[in-house]
């Protein structure tokens, strides 16, 4: 856990205020110590119970053979093998590192592109902005389900909804979804569509931004396109870095619309075999839990690493304003 | 000048379509006859026939309205049990003053970015321990973690809430003889309204939507939720089931979209403060 939770408590923006707002505060109860506690009872259990138990039982598992289905008896200690395995046996794990980084690597940033271009196309007030802002996020919140990726890989299907637009053009389309070196692409695309949670974000974010810099900057003759690298980038950084990290952690994590669409099993040819979806094969079809566990520690270690060396080059490019309330 | 002041609701409007396309093609051809679905790619029907609802409705051995009940079920009790044990925790991260506190809550904020996917495998091999995968009643690995407050996302949304609620509110409340409970029950729990009605929208749209977790659960038919029984469609993938299955993710869909119509403002306002700021 430890690189996980080390990095995250610099994610300062929501803590901030708050801080402030502690250090004036008069002494307390003392009864406050026990009722703390008392609240934190079922978090507490939970924390134990939910996450570091079984944290630290996967890491035992991960050195072992379970199978879940045989009795633990049967369960052998074997070292390092899961690990030797995975890196150098199983070159579906390859496969899938390298499918989990094509996808976040890919869909984030154009997700991330499309949410701020959006936001900033609705960042005035104009009858109907609240009727679109809602409208662009329905889709975040339909668009995880297992119900929209069907109807998102029928779409794409070779009978589909974007052949026929595309035979508008005459351009004659194929079976994308079947197809390895656009399935892949298709679910970017999914992903891509859920842009509004983070536009949303972006919105509330661009409200900050003082209209006196923009003023200031029109005064000078400053073009749009000066104004928007020098001030709307820069005073928009802190939420540019809470999106990005968001997303990449989400993005590392699809699973539902790689499973729907290659039925769970990853094609065609591995081409959608997303990391956790590897990790349910091994896991839950081919009862390897020792295996999956070991999945699951790397997996939880790249994560860390990834967070860490985003707040690592965040220093270099996030701005945090000393005037910010 | 007048292209430049119609190029933004010009673009909208295109934008607009782009989205909302998927969904309309798929109410559409939910609608579309068995021939049509497979041969008419326009969005809408030629003839409107609600038949594939029936056909889906009774796709399987077990009715689709079995697996919504289920869905529903873990949904609702999912809902209560965020509700409850992550406004406990915010309520002591806000307001209580205990040894540790920065601590637990450093951990909570550290285990908001860590992947459930991560913890999934020794979770399922400890509930299997407990005898609580399979059976009469196979939903308890998916409700009793909520019930000890594993989702941070909402005892961060709860705690930024209530740091938004004046002091001296409990402060009077303690002068007037209150204990840390009845600052609780008097003070904070009625404050605290919007932020369960926050999150009782977004756990249920989040358990609803939820496939991974049930897909590892769930292994009888008669319980699957209807995400995981819509999965039984992709598998019996004979033509004739296409307008079928457009309809049942139609109808699975619809709750989250109703939940979307009567709170969209709070739904956007609820990850803005969640996101930043309190």
């Amino acid at each position: 856990m430890a690189t996980t939770t080390a990095r995250p408590s610099s994610t300062r923006p929501p803590a901030g205020p708050a801080a402030a707002q502690r250090r004036g505060r008069p002494a307390k109860h003392r009864t406050d110590g026990i009722a703390g506690y008392l609240f934190l009872s079922p978090w507490l259990l939970g924390l134990l119970t939910i996450t570091a138990v079984p944290m630290l039982m996967s890491l035992y598992l991960s050195f072992t053979n379970y199978d879940v289905l045989s009795d633990w008896e049967s369960m052998e200690w074997v070292g390092l093998d899961n690990y030797r395995t995975m890196f150098t046996e199983d070159p579906s794990f390859w496969h899938a590192v390298q499918t989990t980084l094509m996808f976040a690597l890919v869909a984030t940033p154009l997700k991330l592109a499309a949410a701020l271009g959006v936001a900033m196309l609705l960042n005035r007030p104009f009858s109907g902005a609240g009727l679109f802002r809602g409208l662009f996020y329905l889709p975040s919140l339909l668009g995880g389900s297992v119900a929209l990726a069907i109807v998102w890989v029928n779409m794409f299907n070779r009978d589909g909804a974007f052949n026929s637009f595309l035979g508008w053009f005459g351009i004659e389309g194929k079976a994308w979804v079947n197809d390895p070196d656009f399935a892949l692409g298709t679910l970017i695309l999914l992903a891509v569509w859920q842009f509004g949670a983070p536009m949303v974000i972006f919105l509330a974010g661009l409200k900050q931004v003082p209209v006196e810099l923009y003023e200031a900057a029109s005064v000078d003759g400053a073009s749009p396109w000066r104004k928007f690298f020098n001030i709307t980038l820069p005073m928009l950084s802190p939420v540019i870095f809470f999106n990005l990290v968001l997303e990449t952690i989400n993005g590392f994590q699809g699973f539902t619309s790689a499973f729907v669409l290659s039925n769970g099993t990853g094609g065609p040819v591995d081409s959608t075999l997303m990391y956790t979806l590897h990790l349910y094969i091994k896991g839950w079809n081919e009862y390897q839990m020792g295996y999956a566990s070991a999945m699951a520690w790397v997996f939880l270690l790249f994560i860390g690493l990834v967070t860490a060396v985003v707040f690592r080059t965040g220093r270099f490019w996030v701005h945090y304003s000393d005037g910010e309330d | 000048m007048t292209l430049q002041r119609l190029a933004r609701p010009l673009t909208l409007v295109l934008l607009s379509a782009v989205v909302l396309y998927p969904l309309v093609w798929m109410l559409g051809s939910s609608f579309k006859s068995q021939e049509e679905v497979l041969n008419n790619m326009a969005i809408l029907p030629n003839v409107w026939t609600p038949g594939n609802y029936a056909a889906g409705w009774s796709n399987f051995d077990v009715s689709f309205g079995r697996f919504f009940v289920n869905s529903a079920v873990v949904a609702g009790l999912t809902v209560v049990a965020n509700c409850v044990s992550c406004l406990l925790a915010a309520y002591a991260f806000a307001r209580l003053k205990f040894k540790l506190r920065g601590f637990w809550f450093a951990i909570m904020i550290g285990t908001l970015l860590l992947p459930g996917h991560v913890l999934i495998v020794p979770q399922f091999v400890m509930f299997k321990t407990f005898g609580w995968v399979g059976g009469d009643w196979p939903y308890a690995p998916l409700i009793v973690p909520q019930l000890l407050a594993t989702e941070a996302f909402f005892v961060f949304l709860m705690v930024q809430f209530m740091r938004g609620v004046p002091r001296e509110l409990d402060e009077a409340a303690i002068i007037d003889g209150c204990t840390p409970f009845g600052v609780f029950r008097h003070v904070i729990l009625p404050l605290s309204r919007p932020a369960l009605v926050s999150t009782a929208i977004f756990s249920f749209i989040w358990t609803w939507n939820d496939f991974f977790r049930q897909l590892v659960y769930l292994s009888d038919l008669e319980k699957y939720t209807a995400p995981v029984a819509l999965t039984l469609f992709i598998d019996s993938s004979g033509q004739s089931s296409v307008g079928p299955m457009f309809a049942m993710s139609v109808l699975s869909l619809a709750p989250v979209f109703l939940f979307f119509v009567a709170f969209q403002r709070l739904l956007v306002e609820g990850i803005n403060t969640s996101g930043l700021k309190g």
